[in-house]
């Protein structure tokens, strides 16, 4: 039996390099399993333990919280700009069931019954600080990552959905259907269950999420994306200048998703 | 007499072709990987791939490492088998590297059921999403005798050669 090999000779990344064979324990709690070797100059190799390039760029990181400010008032009626994206992005989509189907964004149409103004606005995981999805979960598949990005180790979910009924925001959605396509950074699975993940694939990358892009693409901008712990950032400087608030304020969540303009 | 010793010895060797064909017939046709070999050799991986892939999830999925070495994205880089037409096979396909050496071993994958099995933008179809939904023992029985069906024509080579020397 022959097989046909790409031929492409890509380059591996730099950490191929590694024996981690002949690692020993100590060089692993040291490094978090990426050593960084640089060659300086013929027979000098620089080893770097413990400075991987994804640390430096401020993976889960505890002293950051990522969190969403959103503009209800430039999110444009009838744009779903960001949904698709996050569609797009993380490989979920329509199975033609729609009662079931999984949502990890959706527009809320919010209508004051006492002036007929109406208002759209996105809602998705609201990356809470105190998440009652992490308190009911049985498995501690449902964790909060210290950087305050609320996801699902769908490795540990049992597909219980107690944290579907915890969620104040109905923001989880359980997987029904077998899954095809995924995308390599965003696993999803029948049987678990799933939510907005603050596009962390590209967090982790220094990126921003798919839903804000898009919308600063279709030129609203009312989704900014930043560090809640940093006085310094867009997302601080807006909340500390302008009203906002957080959806269910009763509840004492303190979620990462604030919102500004609403009603 | 020394033609007597030459038939034994060449009879000898006959046997012993016959023996290594019996004992490598069953065994994968593992294919070749593209790109740099593992700096700890293949058999290091092929005991430990599953701890390493483990341990570099929770790297990644918690601490927000993205450049792990051992992640499925990553194995696909090398790893991905192509057909005929030069697309790479999905799990659905006997094919597939991690089917190679688990149908050997009988052991079943459910990796495929949340993870892609081929790099990204390669369509897996609809075959790929029927094999996962299907109940474990079909899908057991079924990548066993395709494996079986597979190995079919090494197995009457081996049988062949066996009857040869037999006599």
């Amino acid at each position: 039996m022959t097989f046909r090999m790409p031929d492409d000779t890509r380059q591996p990344p730099a950490q191929r390099a590694v024996n981690r064979a002949e690692m020993t324990r100590r060089d692993l709690l040291r490094s978090g399993a990426a050593v960084a070797t640089a060659t300086l100059a013929p027979g000098v190799t620089l080893m770097a333990f413990g400075g991987s390039p994804a640390e430096a760029a401020g993976a889960a990181d505890a002293g950051k919280r990522w969190g969403l400010l959103i503009d209800v008032s430039k999110c444009q009626d009838g744009c779903t700009d960001c949904i698709t994206a996050c569609s797009e992005e993380n490989g979920w989509h329509d199975t033609g069931h729609p009662e079931t189907d999984a949502q990890w964004i959706r527009k809320v149409t919010l209508k004051n019954s006492a002036t007929g103004h109406t208002a759209e606005m996105p809602v998705m995981c609201q990356h809470c600080e105190s998440p009652p999805c992490v308190d009911v979960c049985p498995t501690g598949a449902s964790f909060k990552r210290k950087d305050g990005i609320v996801l699902v180790d769908k490795h540990i979910c049992i597909g219980c959905r107690y944290c579907m009924m915890a969620c104040p925001f109905k923001a989880r959605s359980f997987v029904h259907e077998p899954t095809v396509n995924q995308k390599s950074h965003a696993p999803r699975g029948q049987g678990t269950v799933e939510s907005c993940t603050l596009c962390v694939h590209r967090v982790d990358k220094g990126g921003t999420p798919a839903c804000v892009e898009a919308c600063a693409k279709a030129g609203h901008e009312a989704i900014i994306f930043g560090d809640l712990k940093d006085p310094e950032s867009a997302i601080s400087k807006r909340l500390a200048g302008y009203p906002s608030v957080a959806l269910r304020p009763d509840l004492d969540l303190n979620p990462g998703v604030r919102y500004s303009n609403l009603g | 007499m020394a033609r007597i010793a030459a038939i034994l010895a060449f009879m000898l060797a006959l046997a012993g072709m016959a023996q290594a064909e019996e004992r490598s017939s069953l065994w994968p046709d593992i294919p070749k990987a593209s790109g740099t070999p593992h700096p700890e050799g293949n058999e290091y991986w092929r005991k430990q791939h599953m701890e390493l892939m483990k341990h570099d999830r929770d790297e990644t999925m918690y601490e927000g490492d993205r450049q792990v070495q051992a992640s499925l994205k990553a194995c696909f880089d090398c790893h991905a088998v192509e057909d005929e037409t030069g697309t790479p096979v999905t799990y659905a396909s006997d094919k597939h590297f991690c089917r190679v050496c688990h149908d050997y071993a009988a052991v079943k994958v459910d990796c495929f059921m949340c993870h892609r099995s081929t790099p990204d933008g390669v369509d897996e179809g609809s075959a790929h999403a029927r094999l996962m939904s299907e109940p474990e023992g079909e899908t057991g029985v079924k990548s066993l005798s395709a494996y079986l069906m597979g190995k079919a024509p090494k197995a009457a080579m081996r049988t062949n050669s066996q009857a040869e020397t037999g006599e």
